[in-house]
């Protein structure tokens, strides 16, 4: 992203505001300053979207763990390791030709933290929690994802602590790949449901250039 | 509390814009990036719940939580929860402990993401709902904190699943944490929104205080 930061300008008001906060609850010791870095290391380095592409790509390549990823999914993913913050309790729900799956928050942002890190501005947009519910197919179109008009959409408003992933279906003509290749196909926003999976295209084409 | 952070179904919001998943940053701002950081780790203090954290950002006029951005409704929401706990003026360095403050360092606080703040609870009652009842959400009012979106009160679904007894948002945010039996409802896109949604549906986690059976 380009920085086009004007450094003469003086720090917003909100930066002020931060900063103060922090340097009071530092200084009451209320928190420590180890704790918040390790907080931000977690979520910019360790926790994000490949490990959601590594229980999909998993899915895809082996039906037992997918036949438990959709019967008891908090177990199943915690056996691959991933448990923790806003991933408690979890639920996989699978795109099928028939049927598209679409997760949204309406009242905040409630997102599978374990499996696809802090959510994007756009998830936790008033439009996108306004729409979501209401005109799926004009919001999956802005993610330029045109469906059938015989596939059915389900959308889940996450109102609970049980965070929703979106299995996407598998693209055409990757049956015989390996988990690793089939994790390069997954995208974040394919997991929330606004996009589909990546065509096998994508990746033989990024092959071919390299 | 319907407030301006229940959303669904709002229109006049205009488009989405998202930023290209490969092109977006984790945080925009420094300031972003401080203040998550501190709402996780005074989160971490144990002086209040996520219900209790919501209602913080969720008790702002609707103007102002709509005009402010995502983190900035985080800051209102933890400035205010600091406020009314009394904690800045109870914290020092030397009195933390008999407070029974929690104060992780860098391994306490990975410890405490890693193993999050699951909601499941042994149950106390039966489940009043089986899979394929017909539920209603009866219309509420009061200012407290809930998890029924306005656009569901007054519709009916069927119940889908059962997740168990979780802890109530309603209670919770009161400081009162106990269960309630806990079900994912859909609802026909029709019903909730009129014929032009017709083949779409949605499914919404609602407890069972939200619900009553549908007359028949």
């Amino acid at each position: 992203m380009p920085h086009d930061h004007d450094h003469t300008e003086p720090p917003s008001d909100l930066e002020l505001r931060v900063k103060a906060l922090e340097s009071l609850l530092l200084e009451k010791g209320l928190v420590n300053p180890d704790a918040l870095n390790a907080i931000i290391e977690t979520y910019e380095h360790k926790v994000g979207p490949k490990n959601g592409a590594h229980v999909v790509a998993k899915a895809w390549s082996d039906p037992d763990f997918k036949q438990a990823l959709l019967t008891d999914a908090t177990s199943a993913v915690a056996d691959l390791g991933y448990m923790g913050r806003q991933g408690e309790h979890l639920t996989v729900v699978e795109n099928i030709p028939s049927v598209h799956n679409l997760v949204v928050c309406t009242l905040c942002s409630c997102y599978p933290w374990t499996l696809l890190g802090l959510p994007p501005v756009w998830y936790k947009s008033a439009p996108y929690r306004a729409r979501a519910v209401s005109e799926p197919r004009s919001v999956l179109a802005e993610f330029g994802t045109e469906l059938p008009e015989s596939t059915g959409i389900q959308v889940w408003d996450s109102t609970s602590e049980m965070r929703y992933l979106v299995l996407p279906m598998q693209p055409a003509g990757t049956e015989d790949w390996g988990e690793a290749r089939l994790q390069a196909l997954v995208s974040r926003n394919s997991m929330v449901g606004v996009e589909l999976a990546k065509p096998a295209s994508t990746l033989a084409q990024r092959d071919a250039e390299s | 509390m319907i407030g301006g952070h229940d959303l669904g179904g709002k229109h006049g919001l205009g488009p989405i814009n998202p930023e290209p998943e490969s092109e977006e940053p984790l945080f925009h701002a420094e300031w972003e990036r401080r203040i998550f950081a501190l709402t996780l780790a005074t989160g971490m203090l144990g002086q209040w719940n996520i219900d209790e954290s919501r209602h913080a950002r969720e008790r702002q006029h609707p103007v102002d939580y709509l005009k402010q951005s995502y983190f900035e409704n985080w800051l209102v929401g933890l400035e205010k929860l600091l406020d009314e706990k009394h904690l800045l003026e109870r914290a020092n360095q030397q009195q933390n402990q008999q407070e029974n403050l929690r104060i992780p360092d860098a391994v306490g606080a990975e410890k405490i993401l890693a193993s999050g703040g699951p909601t499941l609870m042994p149950d106390t009652a039966l489940a009043r709902f089986g899979i394929g009842a017909k539920v209603t959400v009866p219309k509420r009012q009061g200012s407290g904190h809930t998890r029924v979106p306005a656009y569901v009160q007054g519709a009916s679904g069927e119940i889908v699943d059962h997740y168990g007894t979780h802890v109530f948002p309603d209670a919770n945010a009161r400081g009162d944490r106990r269960g309630e039996h806990l079900y994912s409802v859909r609802f026909d896109g029709e019903s909730l929104w009129g014929n032009e949604s017709q083949g779409q549906s949605v499914f919404i986690d609602l407890w069972e205080p939200y619900l009553e059976a549908t007359a028949i």
